[in-house]
């Protein structure tokens, strides 16, 4: 990973900023992003990462709002059909399962 | 994550120790493999996600995992800063490899002939204690010196080195084979060595037996 997420969240955390981290676990069809890739988001709205070209991550970032909340880790499932897919920026008509769990 | 999970698996990777992340994806439960103990058949995944580089989810007990490589960069210790070393060094770097080449012969591992490599003038076997090759590690010794080679040779195989490697004929490694049990070293552990180093591609040339070495280090790294 070329990018250190861990350690922006970390950084944010030790700021006392809430954090919350999304992490693709399993992709279907050329999703953009790989298995492993990471996403971090604090309650103020800051982010660093991607789990996509861009198109879910801030469906992903709603999530990890009532996840910073409750603590409650979420696997939330993006299957989008292909015309949709294009619709919302996933051209490529992946699928893709996105883990999200609270820092803390 | 707790906090402490993300704090240890930083340590790891700033220590440039593999680790993996396993998480419990019905309710987040996670555990840093190898430093926790885990149930057996989580550990044979994990270890193998770690060798592979690559996430992978699997399903025990009937349930869901995730389980996260975080490795170092794949590292290369050469020893022997020999004719051979000069073109393999650049064509390892390209695969990604962080090379460190070991030759306490200062004529011959100079910065001139090594450009931008990094260079260890110490003992073979100094070196190779300091450096501690890990699964992610490939060793491999061209000086034909069995005082060289030797010390390198015996820290090596007791390492987990992914990859050990000696240049030179069927004949010189039956004799360095013949040393290194002396030393202590079982017959299956001796032939953890390639010997003769590299691929049958009828090498000749420096930048063939260097692409023969890479290409052999290549497909023990791929599991072929």
């Amino acid at each position: 990973m070329s990018e250190d997420i861990l350690g922006t969240a970390a950084a944010w955390a030790a700021e006392g900023e809430q954090v919350a981290l999304a992490t693709v676990v399993e992709t279907w069809g050329s999703s953009p992003r790989p298995a492993g890739s990471m996403l971090a988001v604090t309650a103020s709205g800051r982010m660093a990462g991607s789990v996509s070209g861009g198109c879910i991550e801030g469906a992903v970032a709603d999530v990890a709002k009532q996840t910073m909340q409750d603590g409650k880790p979420q696997l939330l499932d993006f299957g989008i059909s292909d015309e949709r897919a294009w619709e919302v920026g996933l051209a490529c008509g992946g699928k893709l399962k996105v883990f999200v769990e609270k820092l803390g | 994550m707790t906090p402490e999970h993300l704090a240890r698996l930083r340590k790891a990777q700033a220590a440039l120790t593999p680790i993996a992340l396993l998480t419990k994806l019905s309710d987040g439960t996670q555990f840093l493999f190898p430093e926790d103990v885990v149930p057996g058949a989580l550990a044979e995944a994990a270890e193998k996600v770690l060798f592979d580089d690559k996430a992978a989810n699997v399903t025990l007990d009937g349930e869901a995992w995730f389980l996260q490589p975080h490795n170092p960069p794949l590292r290369m210790i050469v020893v022997g800063a020999v004719h051979v070393a000069q073109t393999l060094a650049p064509m390892a770097a390209e695969l990604g490899f962080a090379v460190t080449l070991v030759d306490p012969r200062r004529a011959f591992a100079s910065e001139e002939r090594f450009n931008g490599v990094t260079l260890s003038h110490e003992w073979p076997d100094e070196a190779m204690e300091a450096l501690a090759p890990d699964t992610r590690t490939a060793v491999i010794t061209l000086t034909h010196d069995p005082k060289l080679d030797d010390p390198a040779l015996d820290v090596a195989l007791k390492s987990k080195a992914f990859y050990i490697g000696a240049l030179g004929s069927r004949r010189t490694h039956a004799k360095r084979a013949e040393r290194l049990k002396e030393l202590g070293h079982e017959d299956a552990t001796i032939a953890r060595i390639a010997a003769p180093i590299g691929l049958d591609i009828g090498a000749i040339t420096a930048p063939e037996i260097a692409l023969s070495i890479l290409g052999q280090v290549v497909a023990r790294r791929r599991g072929k």
